[in-house]
């Protein structure tokens, strides 16, 4: 059997990512979606796949503070935006307000959606402090969750919106 | 009992003692029972209100981890030096395989090992390997890279005769259509034994009828007053995992180690051990996070086979994850199933005849029953139910989430609303004078309260286009246990205490009540507790499945706790001059009962230990009441789970939109260990019962086999825009079982909430739909706004 690093015959890019606020090069095929390279050289696995095709938002990530779906990128398209990864959500030693409220209201089963839940919700929370729950559910329309947690992930927002000033 | 009979109750030569126990339903008719226990079990547990951690909503113990993204699901394991597989499916529905060559994918750049399954052994034809649905797995490519295993695959060579195909139920029930199977060839037995037990006709592609013939049917229906009788029928719904199915397998000289996205490690362990020759001692199966199940990740699978296959042969580790078009056509579904059923009754609504007759199918599989619903909700003296297997052209069905219930619960609970018509009597009133069961009817009183029942008006009420209805379903199922079922709790020397099992949980909380019910007993908090699950490495797990598992390792997990307390007693007993009978631990310390002033810290009793730690394993221990039914390691209690489901909809007659606005769901698990994790699975239940009846279809082409929306955009779900507002009250029901008392829920919130939706929808606008899923074209075509998608 001929053995030799197949990936050579698919050529390969050098490609720079600002991720969680660190800048990280890694080697990607052209064809690698920032997904792929999340969870794969960049070993940031807590960004989940799992339709691969923007339909049920397991892969969202942060860019330039927005929610996308990393399955729908290329690595080599990201350029200079800055990625935020789960990873990258809370501080060393503090959660962020989304993920704290979503362990208190138990909006998590099995835990595959929520990565991307919590990314979704945490983008809308910084954008728009006062989100009602239609907003909520506008929000994390992409993001389906096949356990059924959406009744608790509206309670967690409920429970961190801030009512808008007089 | 009776000398020698051993079906029910555990061994008679055993040591007991006589305890007594809370019994009944709590605010309903709570009292005491006697019952005679094995003298190795824990004492009664008191109801809920007297205890301190059980009955309490603690927070899930992995949710940090969830939340962080730093759970560690199958998909991402990576180990040194793995190598990625993919597998080669069918593209036809149905064909005879020539030939098959993987010689040039073998030579291909980065692969290291290749499986072929469909090994044709004559040069025309005879002897060929069939396939028999489109996906079929036909071979599977380990190499370097996913790049080059994808290369590799399209250098198989594969020569298929194409053969006829039928892949709807309808078709395929016809003596002319295509036969998927020959006689030889054909499954005989059913894996989750319903409808077709072993030995049952085949006529073309139907297999059965599996017959349940009680009393007297034909005297039945002379003997009644009033007579209904509709057709009712269910599509194919797939699980939809958000994890796909994965493995990663590591074949070593020293033994196999495999991690794995399954609902059962201990299962997977034993059916590696027979597949590969190896010794149950030599095959390891871990399961850490595993990102949903529902049924579809009960057993090993052939993909997890041939991962095993490929690192053997490779001897390397190597990881298979589907991609969620496999997931789609060859990761088990719900089979599709048309009933009809025949239901007499005397003017006050006793029922005089049940008759039953369904068709299903599980694709090329077995199993598309509606189990005995229809048989068991409303007993009934005379009963007649004749249930078929129809094989079709598509990947084989599974269990999914109240396998066989659903199906019943949807054709027999609108029956009985049907009746309740046509007797002019209210549906819940109906049920109160045919259901015995009490647990329901109380069920039924606190959901009529909370959902507005008694507003409910006459059909199709409303005068404007917008029409809202209310709709009642009712929900039953087996209390299962699993006995091969242990637990080890350790406490160490320094007060530590760690739980173990080889349950895995699939997202359930089964973790946190473990911990619940281990710190009750010890007398720590739940965050107090490690639990250490989902490796066979621990005493044996239940499985994940049949709502089981809370049922299963709870006792276990109390009655080891309790041992475990025991020695730690006798080592308190000296230092505070007590007798370890008089000993209690609460708050982390261990107390004289009479005195509470003399105490120590529960540590201190346990630096005393003769070693580093105190240690006890205990497995479950059969009811104490004696079961239903035993099978091997599995069990059904005497009592079976119940539940009610109220709905509210409005209907849209202009454009069909059926909106979900409200279900409250009145839900039994016996004990309740976590309100809140028991929150969070009904309304999963719920919301999957919703989805099923507006949104999911598998749509297969006639002409190809093929599935069109093998995605998760045409195969469509509920999402947060659907939700309703979903109130849950569970009812706290004392049987005097077990250790804990405590049953499942997963699979009762499940079984009631489409017929409820469908009842509801009766009511808002006085047309019934009987088939499913109740979309916007179905709504018009019902009401006669457009044709009929069935119609010539």
């Amino acid at each position: 059997m001929q053995q030799s690093d197949p990936s050579a015959q698919f050529g390969r890019s050098t490609v720079t990512l600002e991720v969680n606020g660190t800048t990280r090069v890694i080697e990607v095929e052209a064809r690698t979606t920032l997904a792929q390279a999340l969870r794969g050289p960049l070993g940031l696995t807590g960004t989940k796949i799992a339709c691969d095709r923007g339909a049920c938002g397991a892969c969202t990530v942060w860019l330039d503070g927005s929610p996308v779906c990393s399955c729908m990128l290329l690595a080599v398209g990201v350029g200079h935006r800055q990625v935020t990864t789960i990873e990258g959500l809370a501080t060393a030693d503090e959660l962020h307000p989304v993920q704290q409220a979503f362990i208190d209201e138990d909006a998590v089963q099995c835990g595959f959606c929520t990565p991307g839940m919590v990314m979704s919700c945490a983008a809308l929370l910084n954008d728009q402090p006062d989100c009602q729950p239609d907003d909520v559910r506008a929000a994390i329309s992409g993001n389906l969750c096949r356990c059924g947690t959406y009744p608790h992930v509206l309670a967690a927002m409920h429970r961190l919106r801030k009512d808008p000033a007089p | 009992m009776n000398a020698g009979d051993d079906s029910a109750g555990g061994p008679s030569d055993s040591p007991t003692r006589a305890e007594p126990f809370p019994y009944g339903i709590l605010g309903v008719d709570l009292a005491r029972i006697v019952r005679s226990i094995p003298a190795d079990e824990p004492p009664p547990l008191a109801p809920n209100a007297e205890l301190a951690i059980i009955g309490r909503s603690a927070t899930r113990l992995d949710a940090r981890d969830k939340v962080t993204g730093a759970s560690r699901f199958t998909v991402d394991v990576g180990l040194p030096g793995m190598l990625h597989g993919r597998i080669l499916r069918s593209r036809f529905a149905h064909a005879r395989i020539r030939s098959i060559d993987a010689s040039a994918a073998l030579r291909a750049p980065g692969v290291r090992a290749v499986e072929v399954l469909a090994q044709p052994t004559a040069p025309h034809g005879s002897n060929a390997s069939t396939v028999r649905y489109v996906g079929q797995p036909l071979a599977a490519v380990a190499a370097d890279s996913l790049a080059a295993v994808e290369e590799a695959l399209q250098r198989i060579e594969v020569d298929y005769e194409p053969l006829p195909f039928v892949v709807d139920l309808a078709t395929a029930r016809r003596p002319t259509a295509p036969p998927v199977y020959t006689a030889d060839d054909a499954p005989r037995g059913s894996a989750s034994g319903y409808p077709a037990p072993a030995g049952l006709p085949l006529h073309g592609n139907v297999r059965g009828p599996a017959i349940v013939d009680r009393g007297d049917v034909a005297r039945g229906f002379a003997d009644a007053d009033v007579e209904v009788e509709s057709d009712y029928a269910t599509q194919v719904q797939t699980h939809c995992c958000l994890e796909p199915h994965a493995i990663v397998a590591d074949w070593r000289a020293d033994g196999l180690t495999v991690h794995v996205s399954t609902q059962y490690t201990s299962g997977v362990r034993h059916e590696l051990a027979e597949a590969f020759g190896l010794p149950l001692a030599a095959v390891r199966v871990i399961a850490k996070a595993i990102g949903g199940g529902f049924g579809s990740k009960s057993t090993l699978g052939v993909y997890g086979r041939l991962a095993v296959g490929l690192s053997r042969q490779a001897r390397a580790p190597v990881r298979i994850v589907l991609d969620r078009e496999e997931e789609q056509i060859d990761a088990g579904n719900r089979p599709s199933t048309w009933q009809r059923l025949r239901l007499g009754a005397r003017r006050d609504g006793t029922l005089t005849a049940v008759r039953l007759t369904s068709y299903g199918s599980a694709g090329v599989g077995l199993g598309a029953g509606v189990w005995s619903l229809a048989e068991r909700l409303y007993p009934c003296a005379n009963f007649l139910g004749e249930q078929h297997d129809v094989f079709t052209n598509a990947g084989a069905g599974c269990a999914m989430r109240g396998p066989g219930a659903v199906p019943g619960a949807w054709g027999m609970e609108q029956a009985v609303d049907e009746l309740a018509e046509r007797l002019g009597i209210d549906p819940l009133a109906l049920r109160d004078r045919i259901d015995p069961s009490p647990v329901r009817r109380e069920e039924r009183r606190i959901g009529a309260q909370r959902s507005g029942w008694f507003e409910r008006r006459p059909p199709a009420a409303d005068p404007g286009p917008i029409k809202r209805g209310i709709g009642c379903a009712q929900s039953l199922w087996m209390t299962n246990v699993q006995l091969n079922a242990a637990c080890e709790v350790r406490v160490h020397r320094d007060g530590s205490v760690e739980v173990f099992s080889g349950v895995q949980d699939i997202g359930t909380g089964t973790g946190t009540v473990m911990a619940q019910v281990v710190a009750e007993v010890l007398g720590l908090t739940p965050q107090a507790i490690t639990v250490r699950i989902g490796d066979t490495r621990f005493p044996a797990g239940p499985p994940s499945y049949g709502s089981r598992t809370t049922a299963s390792i709870t006792p276990p997990a109390r009655t080891a706790a309790w041992h475990v307390l025991q020695s730690l007693f006798r080592e308190a007993a000296p230092l505070l001059d007590a007798d370890p009978a008089a000993l209690f631990a609460h708050e982390g310390r261990i107390g004289v009962r009479d005195d509470p002033a003399r105490s120590i810290a529960l540590a201190q009793a346990a630096a005393r230990s003769r070693t580093d730690f105190v240690s006890a394993v205990a497995s479950r221990a059969d009811d104490y009441a004696g079961f239903d039914v035993r099978m091997g390691d599995a069990a059904i209690a005497r009592q079976y789970l119940g539940g009610v489901q109220f709905a509210t909809v409005a209907v849209d007659t202009e454009t069909g939109i059926v909106r979900v606005e409200r279900v409250v769901a009145v839900q039994d698990c016996g004990r309740p260990i976590n309100p809140r994790l028991i929150e969070s699975q009904v309304q999963g239940g719920v919301l999957m019962g919703m989805s099923f009846a507006l949104f999911e279809e598998r749509l297969l082409d006639r002409h190809t086999g093929h599935m069109v929306n093998a995605n998760l955009e045409q195969y469509k779900l509920a999402g947060a825009c659907e939700t309703p507002d979903i109130e849950v009250i569970v009812l706290e029901n004392y049987q005097a079982n077990s250790a804990t008392d405590a049953y499942g829920i997963a699979e009762p919130a499940n079984i009631a909430t489409a017929p409820a939706i469908a009842n509801a929808v009766y009511n808002a606008i006085g047309v019934r739909l009987r088939s499913l899923p109740i979309t916007p074209a179905a709504v018009l075509a019902a009401l006669g706004k457009i044709p009929s998608r069935d119609a010539p």
